[in-house]
């Protein structure tokens, strides 16, 4: 359980996040997104005791996170690949940071297991890594602890399709297991098959806590496009329904406001030939663009 | 989900985890080995020289020579390497963590700052100082065995020889910890590197012991106080002047100790309050 309230952070004359409040539950993974610069990462660098926060609380499981004598049985964080010393091994850097929490060694060969990195891999100088590489001993290093709480910032980036879908699988299996997973991204696409649950943030301010689902309703009502040689008539006939009519094409037609049944209905009683009928949901991606694009231009200082 | 028992939090730990981050770094092996070649390696030919110059040396000289062969145990030019390999070992061993963005997983897995630096330090200290030990003892064992060729080797059980081997050990760790304070205050590899040299190297040959305050400042550099221990033949030498305000050993032994001390809880407060 992570729980973030009236949390404020700012340098100088500027405000990294404002007043946000927010509270992560166990049992899913949680997306933590906004466009860049919106005060994602100062927000968990907070949760993580790496910065101080000028205003507001930060908890994780009921405590601040830098009461905690030793971390990694308590939270589990990558927050960037390259936070480690490139001229280190791998196994030499987990094996330090296990090392210091008290964790046995054998735990160190478990971790590099379950995220793919190989014997001869664990050896090599994590300087020599590509990000992929990294990101996958960074997750390593948030496992170390089996902690209950797992936080990961744009873990995604630099993996390849097959990483992309290994992590996936275990953000999900970690969830399942009844730890808190939370996971920061500038897209919205990566978590449209990753999360449950949202955060959007813009600006350093909350814009959304909700789960995908009602994330996804937020977004423009279905848009159905119509393909038929006679489009003029249809037009027509749509538009006298009440619908909202924009000629694409000399032969398609994007309908808003009347469903694709309504529209086949129409046609066929009116005796429209179609050639294609097809309904499109507007994306996540959409949504999160209409509304972070609010918060991005107020920041701006355009008057609108 | 399965949660490991929470264990005690033990100082040890961070102190074996420190210990491996030290050795698992190819650069540590690096500045030790050249360090110790470099060190013992000027100390040796200092003795050489003397050995071979001994026959035309003149009668002030030869009065004095166990000064000079105790010089020869652990010459300025030595000392000045030990300090900067020290200092610059010293500095990495926090700087490294700052640069590459390490310091962040470092204090993700251990929150408790203090107890984490308060590791440094001890892991740092310890290290140090064996390795000052080392090289001090490689140092007059060599030199005088290249001495005692015209039989002119000053054993260790000679009044004041000790000095020149305990100072020039300590050397090492109160130089390391001055780069580790500077480098958690700054944080950046060359400013650090600069500043460090400047401190420790530098300044202390531009202050002037003309005045009575500024002898003082001059006496209180740590290079200036291991210049003085080591002077076994302070103020007994018919010719050698004495400055007119002389400094003194045991002042030597305080300003190692400060510098040390101060040097270290800096390094822990310093790192404990900064927003990483």
């Amino acid at each position: 359980m992570i729980e973030v309230e009236q949390l404020t952070k700012r340098y100088g004359p500027t405000t990294a996040v404002r007043d946000l409040s927010f509270t992560v539950r166990p049992g899913h993974v949680t997306g933590f997104l906004g466009p860049n610069g919106a005060g994602k990462t100062t927000t968990l660098r907070m949760l993580l005791g790496l910065v101080e926060p000028s205003a507001g609380t930060a908890a994780i499981s009921g405590h601040s996170f830098r009461r905690h004598p030793r971390g990694l049985r308590h939270v589990g964080a990558l927050l960037d690949a390259h936070d480690v010393h490139g001229g280190r091994s791998a196994r030499a850097h987990l094996h330090a940071l296990a090392r210091s929490n008290r964790i046995p060694r054998a735990r160190v060969d478990e971790v590099l297991a379950e995220v793919g990195l190989t014997e001869a891999a664990a050896r090599r100088r994590v300087g020599s890594f590509s990000l992929g590489m990294k990101q996958r001993l960074g997750i390593a290093a948030a496992l170390l602890g089996d902690p209950p709480v797992l936080m990961f910032d744009e873990p995604l980036n630099g993996l390849d399709p097959e990483g992309v879908l290994w992590v996936r699988g275990l953000f999900r299996r970690l969830a399942h297991e009844g730890r808190t997973v939370f996971v920061s991204s500038h897209l919205m696409s990566e978590m449209e098959n990753t999360a449950d649950e949202l955060i959007v943030i813009g600006r350093g301010e909350l814009i959304a806590a909700e789960s995908l689902a009602a994330f996804a309703a937020r977004g423009t009502a279905p848009t159905v496009t119509v393909r038929s040689p006679q489009a003029g008539a249809l037009a027509a006939v749509l538009e006298s329904e009440g619908a909202v009519v924009a000629p694409y094409d000399e032969e398609t037609l994007k309908v808003d406001g009347v469903s694709a049944v309504r529209v086949g209905e129409l046609a066929h009683e009116h005796r429209c030939l179609l050639w294609e009928l097809t309904t499109q949901v507007a994306s996540l991606e959409t949504a999160f663009m209409e509304l972070t694009a609010d918060s991005v231009e107020y920041a701006a200082g355009e008057t609108r | 989900m399965t949660t490991l028992a929470l264990p005690a939090s033990r100082f040890t730990d961070l102190l074996a985890a420190e210990w491996i981050k030290l050795r698992s770094l190819r650069s540590t092996y690096w500045a030790f080995g050249c360090g110790a070649l470099a060190v013992v390696g000027f100390n040796a030919n200092a003795a050489r020289a003397d050995y071979v110059n001994y026959p035309h040396y003149g009668g002030p000289i030869r009065d004095d020579f166990v000064y000079w062969a105790l010089r020869d145990a652990f010459t300025e030019g030595s000392a000045m390497i030990l300090v900067l390999v020290c200092a610059s070992i010293g500095a990495i061993t926090i700087v490294g963590e700052y640069a590459t963005g390490l310091v962040r997983t470092t204090f993700t897995a251990v929150p408790d700052r203090r107890a984490l630096m308060a590791a440094k330090v001890v892991v740092l200290t310890a290290v140090m100082t064996l390795f000052g030990a080392l090289l001090a003892a490689a140092s007059y064992a060599s030199t005088q065995a290249i001495l005692d060729g015209r039989g002119l080797g000053v054993p260790i059980s000679h009044p004041g020889a000790w000095r020149v081997v305990v100072a020039s050990a300590l050397l090492a760790p109160v130089c390391a910890l001055v780069g580790m304070g500077l480098g958690a205050v700054i944080r950046h590899s060359a400013t650090t590197m600069v500043l460090t040299t400047f401190v420790l190297l530098l300044l202390p040959s531009f202050v002037t012991d003309r005045y009575h305050w500024t002898a003082s400042v001059r006496h209180a550099f740590p290079f200036n106080a291991w210049a003085r221990i080591v002077d076994v033949g302070y103020g007994q030498s018919r010719y050698v002047l004495v400055p007119k305000y002389p400094a003194t050993v045991a002042g030597g032994w305080v300003v190692f100790a400060v510098w040390a001390a101060v040097a270290a809880v800096v390094a822990v407060v310093v790192v404990d309050r900064r927003d990483v």
